[in-house]
């Protein structure tokens, strides 16, 4: 019998006599996995790369990057600054723990906005258009070109939409920042090709292969802190598109439209005037991991951006999108 | 965690291969659809595009289809990757279109797989494109293999059929590489033996496609015997805050083989400095011991001059190093190989100048016939090309470890990646310069 197995029968005599002593594994769990392919990845960027940045919104999925950022490069400071391209239709509480979140890593965060760029006439609305989604194309690629990055690390995911599950780590953007997916290069094994000629610029997604899950799983095991708008919130709300979306002067509820108290969360961060709201009793990271366990839609079902046309997300990265 | 407790999940990566209409898009569909893995956004999305396009039938293949052309070629142009769980594993699945000039795809979406499946049409039986795929498969050294006998109920679940095809597949097999091989008859488009056991095959005793998925053994995948670390970032903190870390210089990497333990005495390669492991560090703290392939930064006893493309290895347990190579390629690009030609080779974690000196012979993907005598190979030709480095490359043989064998190759100019290289067994080891070298 092994030492202390007689001891533990004696204590918990209820439990099934045969057990398995653990043994020393030498195998990573899912999310020790998606952590080291993340690390190793973001180390490749410092050490191909010339003039890396970090694409930092304040999100989840962007809060994870910051954390494999830290494992990749501790105990030295994380060596590249973050970029955020704002539409200015942000949810408060998103910017204030952006800002935050880049004090207490003591980084250069670096905050460019769609209004700057109307304003300046480098990004124009078009007639009708009220998300700014499309402006941060413009405003995006302005700011690789003011600071001459030679590529961004962003935090896109396979697992959120179709067009994006043929994504690469390593992203090519030609001289106009556009993707083509029929010639992308292939990546094989863990060997990245992140040369580049003058003007061309890589986007780097070191979450490719986590889904929603992973991303709450991890928050939760590394303690990470996100913005409260993810937890359950006392929120107005109107219905719009089949969705509820937050109540804001930017966009005010017609008379026609139903307006509602309602107790939300947000599953996925967009602009405040078109990212739906689910109602949602979760306070903490297990309820979020228990309700995306029995969620029946997908994430980006609730922006209404990606519901534009099949091939919305498509498009956009198509013509410079993250 | 207690022994007690659930157990962690792992995850397991694999790949699917077929022909074009072997069903693999609807294989991938019905997967996540038993498994109830498909949201109903992402149902009601199929059923639009049903209403529209496709007459009514929800068509699963146009789930993994995400690009517009292929929904209007109804074809897989590029690798794509689908993500699910059962309460056991997690699972990523590349989706690696079948045609026969995507042959560049499939040794992408599976050179980090566990497990690739093959998928036979049972009307057809084994085709040319099957014996590809098994044989890139091999090639790849993909641990696991699972034969799909798809379309079953178009031959009336006939267990001779099964067989028939099962034997075609075996008479190559001894050829391959391959260790594990699993036959499951299958329909996809009716869900058999996908996840539910199928009543029309009680002569099949064994489990379902996701059965096998989730119980295959995957925890000896990796290497796990020889210790291998590319220092891939040198760890040293500018005006640290902490003057502890004044003097830290912590050396970042994957482990891409084996396992290291502090007090190890280790080697340096190419430089050939001995030193031991004074500590594995990590953002969660220091630990005793790790292995591959967990990413860890290691602070040796001794300041030595190490930079990123170095190795350090097991003292004991030396690679190949040689900057004359020997290696089976694929070709990827539409620009064929040509001795001579320059191109810059990535290996671990440097890149190097490199030259092709000559083509051996090309590989016949459908009956493994060596070809000599070729003076070019084009897209999607597999050979074996002796090259020539402009710095000698401390590896392993591709078989013993498929992060130290494996390179690619780089085109200057267009830096595109041209190919996939795996490495035969070193025939000389690496012969440090200075020994017992210690400052």
């Amino acid at each position: 019998m092994p030492v202390g197995e007689e001891e533990r029968r004696n204590q918990w005599p209820d439990l099934p006599s045969v057990i398995i002593f653990p043994m020393k594994s030498y195998h990573l769990d899912h999310l020790d996995y998606l952590e080291t392919e993340a690390i190793h990845i973001m180390r490749e960027v410092v050490s191909e790369f010339e003039r890396p940045s970090i694409l930092f919104s304040g999100g989840k999925d962007s809060i994870c990057l910051l954390r494999l950022a830290e494992k990749a490069f501790r105990p030295s400071d994380i060596p590249m600054p973050f970029l955020n391209v704002a539409t200015g239709h942000e949810f408060p509480e998103l910017l204030e723990f952006r800002d935050r979140r880049a004090k207490e890593l003591n980084a250069k965060l670096i905050v460019r906005t769609v209004d700057e760029a109307l304003e300046r006439g480098t990004a124009v609305q078009a007639a009708g258009q009220i998300s700014r989604n499309q402006l941060q194309i413009p405003v995006l690629l302005g700011a690789i070109e003011e600071y001459r990055f030679d590529c961004c690390i962003g935090g896109a995911r396979r697992d959120e939409e179709k067009a994006r599950a043929k994504e690469r780590f390593f992203s090519f953007r030609d001289s106009f920042g556009q993707w083509d997916p029929k010639n992308q290069r292939p990546e094989i094994w863990n060997l990245y090709n992140g040369r580049l000629n003058p003007g061309e610029n890589m986007r780097i997604f070191p979450l490719s292969n986590w889904t929603e899950m992973d991303v709450w799983e991890y928050i939760k095991r590394e303690k990470l802190e996100v913005p409260s708008i993810y937890f359950s919130h006392k929120r107005r709300c109107v219905r719009r598109g089949g969705q509820w979306v937050p109540d804001t002067e930017l966009m005010p509820a017609k008379p026609n439209e139903e307006v509602r108290d309602l107790v939300v969360r947000v599953r996925t961060i967009g602009d405040i005037i078109s990212t739906g709201c689910v109602e949602s009793p979760a306070t903490n990271c297990d309820d979020i991991i228990a309700e995306i366990a029995a969620a029946r839609v997908t994430e980006r079902g609730s922006r209404a951006d990606d519901r534009v046309s099949e091939a919305a997300m498509e498009d956009r990265k198509k013509a410079g999108y993250f | 965690m207690s022994p007690l407790n659930s157990h962690p999940v792992d995850l397991l990566r694999f790949n699917t291969c077929g022909s074009v209409d072997d069903g693999k898009s609807t294989l991938i569909g019905r997967l996540l659809y038993d498994s109830k893995s498909l949201m109903e956004d992402q149902i009601e999305a199929l059923e639009r595009s049903a209403d529209i396009t496709g007459g009514g039938q929800i068509n699963l293949a146009n789930l993994t289809d995400g690009l517009r052309a292929e929904r209007e070629q109804g074809i897989t142009i590029d690798v794509a990757y689908r993500y699910f769980a059962t309460p056991h594993r997690k699972f990523i699945i590349a989706d690696t279109p079948g045609h026969v000039q995507y042959t560049r795809n499939m040794v992408t979406g599976a050179s980090s797989a566990n497990l690739s499946i093959i998928l036979i049409d049972a009307r057809q039986g084994v085709i040319e494109q099957s014996r590809r795929h098994a044989i890139i498969a091999s090639l790849l050294r993909i641990p696991h293999l699972v034969v799909a006998i798809n379309k079953m109920d178009l031959v009336d679940w006939s267990q001779d059929r099964f067989q028939e095809i099962k034997d075609q597949f075996e008479e190559f097999l001894p050829r391959l590489d391959i260790k594990d091989v699993k036959f499951i008859p299958v329909s996809a488009l009716n869900g058999d033996n996908i996840v539910t056991t199928s009543e029309h095959t009680p002569w099949y005793p064994g489990p379902t496609l996701l059965g096998h998925l989730e119980t295959v053994h995957i925890a000896s995948d990796s290497n796990l015997s020889n210790f291998r670390f590319p220092v891939q970032w040198v760890n040293r903190p500018n005006n640290p805050t902490n003057h502890a870390l004044h003097d830290f210089r912590g050396l970042s990497g994957q482990i891409a083989g084996g396992i290291v333990k502090v007090g190890q005495k280790v080697t340096v390669l190419p430089s050939g400095f001995s030193s031991a492991v004074k500590q594995i560090w990590t953002l969660d703290g220091m630990l005793d011991e790790a292995f591959c392939p967990q990413s860890v930064t290691l602070v040796l006893d001794h300041d030595l001059d190490i930079s990123r493309g170095d190795t350090i290895v097991d003292a004991e347990d030396l690679p190949g190093a040689a900057s004359e190579l020997h290696a089976k390629i694929c070709w990827m690009n539409p620009r064929p190989l040509t001795p001579g030609k320059q191109y810059f080779l990535k290996h671990t974690n440097q890149t190097v100048k490199a030259a092709i000196l000559s083509i051996d012979h090309k590989i016949n993907i459908s009956t493994l016939d060596k070809e000599t005598g070729v003076s070019d190979l084009a897209m999607n030709d597999i050979g074996e090309i002796r090259l020539k480095t402009a710095k000698p490359i401390i590896y392993d043989g591709y078989a013993t470890n498929r992060l130290t064998g494996s390179f690619i190759l780089i085109e200057p100019g267009t830096n595109a990646t041209v190919a996939a290289g795996m490495l035969l067994p070193p025939t000389e080891v690496a012969r440090p310069e200075y020994r017992d070298f210690a400052i």
